[in-house]
């Protein structure tokens, strides 16, 4: 018998399938990582002052950019849509933060 | 139902939620749900930015936050990420028992997150005296966390529920979009927690 070639052939999906779910693996260890970091900063008090901050707010970003794009499956194609409408969120987000922080703390 | 659902076992679709027109609908629909809950996020918490520090005299984000306990319930919650993405990816596999069975650890584990948070809120309240009315501090905490734990227990009722319904049909077509709007939510208020953990939790220990 040859092997079937189809997109949709049960073994070639299964194949495929098993492909992201390893990058999704790695991509959890690595969220993960980032999570211990940000923990780990501030139970061993390592780092003083603001720059504690801007790292937190990096790991979280970074963590976040893990969620989206390999558990959401942002990164992969059909989600264009989906990008514009996380891109515009992040912008408001952005703004809404900013806005309301500046004018309590500045 | 006039419409053929089945999924061929020997034919597998590439992603079973996103087949007919209707799954492709809720998959743009819940992505622009999501859209929406960023900006309710986003609100709650600038307020809480802006108010953690108004404590009126009572406890401090100093005095009342533990770094174990939000820990375990961060850890608890990103596992639920991963175990319904192991879900989904045995939903692409036409396996409808295993992706049941995910989907049932994802409950537990979102469930001891739950447990988790009921118990922070009996600690603060009763050890400290801390509530929504104590300072502007208390009703702007209570306002994000409570919504987020608010949301966990809306996707547990939902998760519950899908997997209640859908226990004898098996997989198709149909209900795979049902399942993946699903776990695209749970994600989402794994993303949310992100944030809580950083802004709420790390930052007011390290300020």
């Amino acid at each position: 018998m040859t092997k079937n070639t189809s997109p949709n052939n049960v073994d070639y999906r299964k194949e495929q399938n098993k492909e992201e779910m390893k990058k999704v693996l790695i991509s959890f260890a690595m969220l993960l990582m980032f999570t211990i970091i940000a923990f780990a900063v501030v139970g061993t008090e390592a780092i003083e002052g603001s720059y504690v901050l801007i790292l937190l707010f990096l790991m979280a970003f970074i963590q976040i950019m893990f969620q989206f794009f390999f558990f959401m499956h942002m990164k992969e194609k059909g989600h264009e849509e989906a990008q514009i409408i996380i891109y515009g969120a992040f912008w408001v987000t952005f703004l809404v933060m900013m806005g309301l922080g500046v004018i309590t703390w500045w | 139902m006039s419409q053929d659902y089945s999924i061929d076992p020997k034919n597998l679709p590439e992603d079973p939620s996103r087949v007919t027109d209707e799954g492709k609908f809720k998959h743009l629909g819940v992505w622009m749900f999501i859209g929406g809950e960023s900006v309710l996020f986003a609100s709650l918490f600038g307020t809480y930015i802006a108010l953690k520090d108004s404590t009126a005299g009572g406890p401090t984000t100093q005095d009342l936050y533990g770094l174990e306990l939000v820990f375990l319930m961060t850890m608890l919650l990103l596992t639920s990420s991963l175990t319904s993405v192991y879900a989904i990816y045995h939903m692409k596999n036409n396996n409808f028992k295993k992706m049941q069975l995910w989907f049932g650890i994802t409950g537990l584990l979102g469930l001891g997150f739950l447990a988790c948070e009921i118990y922070e809120f009996a600690h603060y309240v009763v050890d400290y005296g801390f509530t929504f009315r104590s300072s502007a501090f208390g009703s702007a905490f209570y306002t994000l966390v409570g919504f987020h734990g608010g949301h966990v227990i809306f996707g547990l009722a939902w998760l519950i529920t899908l997997m209640v319904r859908n226990a004898k049909r098996g997989l198709n077509t149909y209900n795979a979009a049902k399942y993946n709007s699903f776990s695209l939510y749970w994600h989402f208020i794994d993303v949310v927690w992100v944030f809580i953990f950083t802004v709420v939790y790390l930052m007011g220990m390290v300020s």
